[in-house]
């Protein structure tokens, strides 16, 4: 059985001009120990389809899909109290600007410790020694004294180690992470990539990285969705959509990566169609 | 070949006073870097956030003077703490911001945007000024019916087309570009990396390109220079560099960068499976 599947989810805005199709018929799957990647530019509807399976959209978007499910448990019948048991322990999910995801009032020890109090109900000498042993395994030095830090005393790098070590607090099934090197430096990128992906390995949770760096797909991904415009173009194992991907929009994709760059110019999307309306019917499943 | 700007061990320090309890510091931030760029040539500076890259830009801008070293801006010499900033200097170097979020006034319609340098620096009178932008705007991949619109209007892309505009409408010699495609997607990327190409062929502009990407850099630049904690740690020609790095801080940038070949995919799939 799939750890998350999805059927034809569709997520639309209220706005003042009417109804606003973010996300428009997605279908995914994700399986244990698998790491999922979505791939897509800004406005392709990656995030909001995540943020639908986490219920953090706001009341003016209105979800429907016609399946899912999260390890059997249908995640559209759930009321707001179930879910909120689900939501940080089974699935977790880490944001883009660590910075801004922690609260700058309270010490990320206070912020770690809700979590475990929140989920597993764990007293407070329990919480302390669990949350040091989140931070050293996210490769934080000295963690007993980090607990008693303010996010701004930390880098952005550490800031991400600490969402990482709040989001596998509760040995989640699923940990969601939403583009979560972009704010970082490479090298520091490295490190979080690596870190998660030992971490992914370790405790056996499938993993869904969104991102539009494509290196970080190569770098982690066993599987790969690309969206375009709330569109699912294509979906492939990594190395087939490296070497033969399908639909244009990949190839375009790809070939927009200073790295693939052959001649004098980068080759750009609006090279490959010609006019908008193709790109609808490049989709290939 | 003709060198447009020249730095010679430029320093710049920053002195925090001290407070009742605690005594100053100094941060060095840039310590004694040199390099010369010609005219039409693009160098790019690398490094990590905090190696003093965008301290070096702003020096490099004429905001803010060196500590110490001497710069030079089309074989003159500049120190803008002795006073010797001109309108005539300020005109030859411009400079495109990272976030184009940030970098525009959300109340000031696009026209206005791009006609205000011309509006500082001499009297132009109006309707030239508009012809001007006009011009600019098209030169950027935009259109004349954008001249009326407000920077919330536009996409992240776009807004960077038009701070790009906005650093030409002078004809600078010397174009500073903090970071200018970081913040925006891979497709988007490759058409603002376009449009910059295609303008330093056109006004035969001299970049000083400063990221941390190093695919845009291999892409852009003929030059590289590699920043660690204010020091300029290597420094050479694009294939030199990228060729063979001679700095461990360099080595490190080039194995941090994630790889999107197959090949590279394959060998990272037989690790894990053999894990």
């Amino acid at each position: 059985m799939a750890l998350l599947e999805i059927e034809n989810l569709v997520v639309e805005f209220l706005t003042s001009t009417g109804m606003f199709r973010a996300v428009d018929g997605v279908s995914l799957k994700v399986e244990q120990r698998e790491v999922l990647a979505i791939v897509g530019e800004s406005g392709s509807g990656k995030s909001v389809s995540m943020l639908a399976v986490m219920g953090l959209l706001p009341w003016t978007a209105k979800v429907t899909a016609d399946k899912m499910t999260f390890n059997g448990r249908d995640l559209l019948s759930l009321s707001d109290s179930e879910r909120r048991k689900i939501v940080g322990k089974d699935i977790a999910m880490i944001f883009q600007e660590p910075v801004a995801s922690l609260n700058p009032c309270y010490t990320v020890g206070f912020q770690i410790e809700e979590v475990l109090r929140f989920h597993l109900g764990l007293g407070r000498k329990e919480r302390r020694a669990r949350a040091i042993e989140l931070l050293t395994a996210v490769g934080i030095p000295n963690p007993a004294e980090r607990l008693s830090s303010f996010p701004h005393q930390m880098s952005g790098g550490q800031c991400q180690r600490v969402m990482i070590a709040m989001a596998i607090a509760c040995n989640p099934k699923l940990l969601i992470a939403d583009e979560p090197t972009t704010a970082l430096d490479v090298t520091i990128q490295k490190q979080i990539l690596d870190l998660l992906v030992k971490l992914q390995a370790e405790h056996g949770m499938g993993m869904i990285m969104i991102t539009h760096n494509m290196g970080v797909v190569a770098e982690t991904a066993d599987r790969v969705v690309v969206q375009y415009k709330g569109r699912k173009m294509e979906e492939a194992d990594v190395l087939t959509l490296f070497e033969n991907p399908r639909s244009n929009y990949t190839k375009a994709l790809l070939a927009a990566l200073p790295d693939n760059a052959t001649g004098d110019r980068l080759p750009t999307i609006a090279d490959y169609f010609k006019d908008g309306s193709e790109i609808a019917g490049a989709a290939v499943s | 070949m003709s060198v447009v700007l020249e730095a010679r061990n430029i320093v710049r320090d920053y002195h925090m006073p001290g407070g009742l309890f605690s005594k100053g510091k100094t941060v060095h931030a840039v310590k004694g870097v040199s390099f010369t760029v010609e005219k039409g040539k693009t160098l790019a500076i690398v490094g990590e956030s905090g190696c003093g890259k965008s301290t070096l830009a702003r020096i490099l801008t004429l905001i803010d003077p060196a500590t110490a070293g001497e710069l030079f801006i089309q074989g003159k010499k500049v120190d803008i703490a002795k006073g010797d900033l001109t309108k005539d200097l300020r005109r030859e170097v411009q400079i495109v911001f990272q976030n184009p979020y940030g970098s525009l006034n959300p109340r000031q319609k696009i026209g206005d945007v791009l006609g205000a340098p011309l509006v500082i620096h001499g009297n132009v009178p109006a309707d030239e000024r508009r012809e001007r932008a006009m011009a600019m705007l098209k030169k950027v991949g935009l259109g004349e019916e954008h001249y009326n619109r407000y920077p919330h209007m536009f996409s992240g892309g776009q807004r960077q087309r038009i701070a790009i505009a906005r650093a030409l409408m002078l004809n600078p010699s010397l174009l500073v570009l903090d970071e200018p495609v970081s913040a925006l997607d891979l497709s988007v990327q490759a058409q603002v990396l376009n449009l910059l190409a295609d303008l330093q062929d056109e006004f035969n502009l001299t970049y000083v390109f400063i990221s941390h990407d190093l695919s845009v850099v291999r892409y852009i630049a003929d030059e590289v220079m590699v920043m660690y904690f204010g020091e300029a740690v290597e420094y050479g020609t694009r294939n030199e560099v990228f060729a063979d790095p001679k700095h461990d801080y360099t080595k490190t940038l080039f194995a941090a960068t994630p790889r999107a070949d197959p090949e590279s995919i394959k060998a990272r799939l037989a690790r894990k499976n053999a894990a």
